[in-house]
C-alpha cells in the first residue's frame, strides 16, 4: 500500500498520520501543499488534522482551495480514496467531496478527550475489521467538530448506510451523532475522530489501529 | 473601486456565537435583545471594471460556504 500526507502550513497530525499508515505496512510520502500533482501509483491520501492556514476565513476552506487539492479532487474522482481526519475531514467538506459542513462545538469549547463511538458500517475500506454496532474508544481534539447537514442529506446518509461512526455520547452538538461521513462510493471517509493517535500500546488504546489494518487488507485484495 | 460582501449563516441554521453574544448582553443588562447573529464582512478593494458578477463568484467558491452561509455584495 502506498499513501501521501498532504501537509499544509498548520498541519500538525501530518506524522502522526503517517506513522499510523506506516503501522499498517504502507510506504509513505509527504506531500506539500504547493504540490500540483501526486506521486505515481497512490492507493490513498491521508489529510491530517491541525489547524490548516490557522482555520482563516473557515476551517479547512483555503486548504481546500491550495494547489494539491485540485490533484486530490481529481484522484478521488477517478475513484481513489481519500482519508481526512479532523482537520481534513473539514477539507474534505470544503472542497465538496463530501457532503454537510463543520461547525463551531455547541457548547463553543475545544474539546480533547477519549470518545466512545460506535461503528455504524463495517461495509467500507476503512472499517471492514470492526464489528458493526461495536463501540470503540479514539481520541478527539476539536473546536469545530460540529458536523451540519440539511435534513434531507442526513436522510440520504442514513439510507444509503454513509454514516461510519457516531458518538457515543455526543460531544459537540453534531446532527444525528455523527462522527464520520463516506463518499458515495465509499472510498472517501472523513471522521472527526483521531484513530492515528490510537494505534499503539504507547498511546494508551489501541482502538484505531483496526482501521489502518482494514485499509492495508482492501489494497491488497483490491 | 470596493466591494464590501456580508456573509451571514443562513435562517434556521444555528448560531451558537451569536447565542452566546445573546447571553453576555443580557448579563450587562440589556434586556430585550431576542435574538443575535454573528456574521463577516469582507472588504476588497479591486481592480476598476472588476464587475459584482465577478465578485459574486468570489463569494461561491471561497469567500461563503454555501451549505451553511448566505451573502450579499455591496459595491462601493
Amino acid at each position: 500500500m502506498k499513501a501521501a500526507v498532504l501537509t499544509f502550513p498548520g498541519s500538525n497530525c501530518d506524522r502522526d498520520l503517517a506513522e499510523g499508515f506506516r503501522q499498517a505496512g504502507a510506504s509513505v510520502e509527504m506531500v506539500w501543499h504547493k504540490e500540483t500533482a501526486l506521486p505515481s501509483g497512490l492507493d490513498i491520501i491521508g489529510i491530517p488534522g491541525g489547524f490548516s492556514f490557522g482555520d482563516y476565513l473557515r476551517c479547512g476552506a483555503i486548504a481546500a482551495r491550495s494547489p494539491i487539492c485540485n490533484a486530490v479532487v481529481e484522484f478521488a474522482n477517478k475513484g481513489g480514496h481519500v482519508l481526512g481526519i479532523c482537520n481534513g475531514f473539514q477539507v474534505l467538506c470544503e472542497t465538496g467531496l463530501l457532503p454537510g459542513v463543520l461547525m463551531r462545538n455547541a457548547a463553543l469549547k475545544f474539546v480533547c478527550r477519549q470518545q466512545k463511538l460506535t461503528v455504524a458500517t463495517s461495509l467500507s475500506p476503512y472499517t471492514s475489521k470492526y464489528r458493526k454496532g461495536s463501540e470503540i474508544v479514539i481520541p478527539i481534539a476539536h473546536h469545530d467538530g460540529n458536523y451540519s447537514a440539511s435534513g434531507d442529506v442526513v436522510t440520504q446518509l442514513e439510507s444509503e448506510d454513509r454514516i461510519a461512526f457516531r458518538y457515543a455520547g455526543n460531544p459537540n452538538g453534531s446532527v444525528a451523532d455523527i462522527a464520520g461521513v463516506l463518499s458515495e462510493n465509499r472510498r472517501v471517509l472523513g471522521m472527526m475522530p483521531h484513530p492515528e493517535r490510537a494505534v499503539s500500546k504507547a498511546h494508551g488504546n489501541t482502538g484505531g489501529a483496526a482501521m489502518f489494518t482494514s485499509l492495508l487488507e482492501q489494497m491488497q485484495t483490491a | 473601486m470596493k466591494a464590501k460582501v456580508h456573509v451571514m449563516l443562513k435562517n434556521g441554521v444555528l448560531d451558537p456565537q451569536g447565542e452566546a453574544v445573546r447571553h453576555a448582553l443580557g448579563t450587562l443588562g440589556f434586556d430585550g435583545v431576542e435574538g443575535v447573529r454573528q456574521g463577516k464582512v469582507i472588504e476588497l478593494d479591486l481592480a476598476d471594471g472588476t464587475t459584482e458578477a465577478t465578485v459574486a463568484e468570489m463569494c461561491e467558491k471561497l469567500l461563503a460556504n454555501t451549505v451553511i452561509e448566505s451573502y450579499s455584495i455591496e459595491m462601493v
